[in-house]
């Protein structure tokens, strides 16, 4: 990532009639960073990178790549290229002329077309399948083929939309790395559409979260998972406990609050959570952990209801005295250190500092 | 237990297979009687001596092809020479077809994208419009051309009366008169297979080639054309075939001298004048000529579905 701005979106707005699927939004994505747009379907991500594509006019607001204003420009004069969801091969065309095509419509020779071609089947690891048809390749591949078709004509920015949802888990992980590391190799600004925000941590130098035609909040994954704005990022991404606080008082920047059941904790004091709100704070099921004694400052009695082993964690479901349930994350690997509680004993939910979150709604 | 199993699955599908072919058969006795024993017939009587009161003697007899392709004279006893007429008048009736294919093709391609292309829900209202005039008869349909056409018809009153031209311009009895009668005629059966191709049309592959730095031209020409050649083909094929035998358009449009394969054929059948055996045989050099047209689309086709497989 370097200080240039690739692409700086500057309240741009897109309305269809009376709908607006974008409210403005502004955001500098920087050269050679891997960008993600995450959010569920309908939040606007797609539609944001089919304005910067140009395939959606700007409503309002403007984009600028590398300085250039673009937003008049057709597709077909914008440097920037698209790996489309369902990959869009020519169906028609061989796997090397589809990756030929765009170099060919640069102006370039045909000889050169063929060597980049090449070059970029290499890349992908598909340099045997040359002169197949798109028809005769598997999804992963074709999502390959989409890839270095995208990347042949050398773009200043290249977007993906959704690119790897159509494949399988293990492809989808597997990819996910090659993706991470083709950016790294070529340098190129990727801006990457998800709707899948694992995706998005493992992958992204920066992600924004979207929601309803609005950005949550843009930062790093960590920011996003430890730190989360509001509500919705907290719910959207990740696993979270959310319960419902209200704010008796604030000392020395922490908030003392306390829930239904004459349960009390605090936690970092937001700046606009004052006292008297009724809002609610975050905990991240794995930064709880259970014990038979209230072993930290913060923690709260309760009785184990169930336990759901998942894999690498064991899930266990914990009714606070007449209060909410909340989930509690072990993992399996600390098994040897940590008592498993059966169903019905009563325990203490025990928190590290920092680990509640106070939230706008 | 294996066999027993795979057993049972075959003489299922045999059962299948048998309810199958009787399921078909009402359509291979439509066939038959409707276009094998025709066909056939038309094959024996091109090889049948002519009765000069229209209808055939049942005698052998090469004297149809003869006169189709020869011309031995007035008498029929000079040496053979080529008999341009009947090959000219095919020449023309080709040429015309396939004017009219193509001027079908210029309309009819992009009313078809046009149709292809509107929200879903009123797309069938648009195909329904198309198919309007041909709930009138085409014969009546033909005539009202004419009229419209005609030196004193509603066309010419209304270039003169906005003074684009002095004199009437004469349409009816020319080539152009022809080939505007079948594209008129033939226009739909353009339109709905190209508007059904390109219904079927995956348009994120035209937004992949402008991302790709094409313009719409090069994205008509290299990616939207290959994807919808079938439909195109089929246009062509349904437009030019009935174009090259139609003898309608050419008759009330045309007049005497643009003289087209089907009036040639229709005059041999008609009133006693005819020749029953001539017409059978010009009949059955248009049907080896189409289906040859038909056999180079189909050997195309298949090479170009080759590597989709």
């Amino acid at each position: 990532m370097t200080d240039t701005i690739a692409i700086d979106v500057r309240k741009a707005v897109k309305r269809y009639g009376d709908f607006t699927a974008l409210q403005p939004i502004s955001l500098s994505i920087h050269d050679n960073e891997f960008f993600t747009l995450l959010g569920p379907s309908g939040c606007g991500k797609t539609t944001l990178l089919r304005m910067i594509a140009g395939f959606e006019d700007v409503t309002e607001g403007e984009i600028f790549l590398f300085g250039d204003e673009i937003k008049t420009l057709p597709p077909h004069k914008r440097p920037v290229n698209t790996v489309f969801q369902n990959y869009a091969l020519f169906p028609h065309l061989t796997i090397l002329q589809n990756v030929m095509f765009g170099v060919e419509m640069q102006g370039k020779p045909k000889s050169e077309a063929k060597a980049r071609a090449g070059e970029m089947l290499e890349l992908v690891q598909l340099s045997q399948f040359a002169h197949r048809k798109p028809s005769q390749l598997s999804g992963g591949q074709q999502q390959r083929v989409a890839l270095a078709r995208a990347l042949a004509p050398q773009p200043k920015v290249l977007l993906l939309d959704e690119p790897l949802s159509a494949l399988d888990l293990k492809l989808r992980q597997a990819m996910r790395f090659e993706l991470k590391e083709i950016q790294r190799e070529t340098g190129i600004t990727f801006i990457f559409v998800t709707h899948d925000q694992e995706e998005a941590l493992t992958m992204s130098d920066r992600i924004a979260v979207m929601s309803a035609g609005r950005l949550q909040q843009l930062g790093n994954a960590q920011d996003i998972y430890e730190r989360p704005h509001n509500m919705f990022v907290a719910d959207f991404i990740g696993e979270t406990n959310l319960l419902e606080v209200s704010v008796d008082a604030i000392q020395d920047k922490r908030a003392i609050c306390h829930l239904g059941g004459g349960h009390e904790l605090t936690c970092d004091a937001v700046d606009n959570i004052g006292i008297g709100s009724k809002v609610h704070m975050s905990l991240r099921p794995e930064r709880l952990f259970l014990s038979d004694d209230p072993t930290e400052s913060e923690s709260l009695a309760g009785t184990i209801r169930e336990n759901i082993f998942v894999g690498t964690d064991i899930q266990t479901l914990v009714t606070l005295e007449n209060g909410p349930q909340m989930t509690i994350r072990t993992s399996n690997s600390d098994r040897g250190n940590k008592r498993i509680f059966e169903p019905g004993t009563p325990v203490y939910v025990n928190m590290e500092m920092g680990a509640g979150r106070l939230l706008v709604d | 237990m294996a066999a027993g199993a795979s057993s049972g699955g075959s003489a299922k599908s045999d059962t299948y297979a048998e309810a199958r072919n009787w399921l078909l058969l009402p359509s291979w006795i439509v066939i038959g009687i409707f276009v094998l024993i025709p066909v056939i017939l038309m094959l024996i009587y091109s090889f049948l001596t002519k009765e000069f009161r229209g209808g055939v003697i049942w005698e052998f007899s090469l004297a149809a092809y003869d006169q189709f392709f020869f011309d031995r004279g007035l008498f029929g006893d000079s040496p053979p020479v080529i008999e341009w007429t009947y090959i000219n008048i095919f020449w023309r009736s080709i040429w015309q077809a396939g004017l009219a294919t193509l001027l079908s093709l210029a309309i009819g391609f992009p009313t078809a994208y046009f149709i292809a292309t509107r929200p879903e829900k009123i797309r069938p209202a648009w195909v329904f419009l198309i198919t309007i005039p041909y709930w009138v008869n085409l014969l009546i349909r033909t005539v009202s051309m004419k009229f419209l056409l005609r030196d004193q018809g509603p066309l010419n009153d209304f270039l003169l009366s906005i003074g684009v031209i002095s004199d009437p311009i004469h349409i009816v009895n020319t080539n152009f008169a022809v080939q505007l009668g079948l594209f008129y005629s033939y226009l739909p059966f353009m339109v709905l297979p190209i508007y059904a191709s390109v219904e079927r049309y995956n348009f994120a592959l035209s937004e992949a080639a402008a991302d790709l730095y094409a313009t719409k031209w090069v994205t008509l020409r290299r990616v939207l054309l290959p994807a919808v050649k079938p439909g195109v083909i089929a246009g062509c094929i349904l437009v030019f075939v009935p174009s090259l035998g139609s003898f309608l358009a050419p008759d009330l449009l045309g007049g005497a001298r643009n003289f087209m394969i089907g009036s040639l054929i229709e005059e041999q059948f008609k009133g006693n004048a005819g020749n029953w055996p001539f017409g059978a045989a010009a009949s059955m050099i248009l049907l080896s000529m189409v289906l040859v047209i038909l056999m180079i689309f189909a050997r195309q086709q298949a090479k170009a579905n080759k590597g989709d497989a």
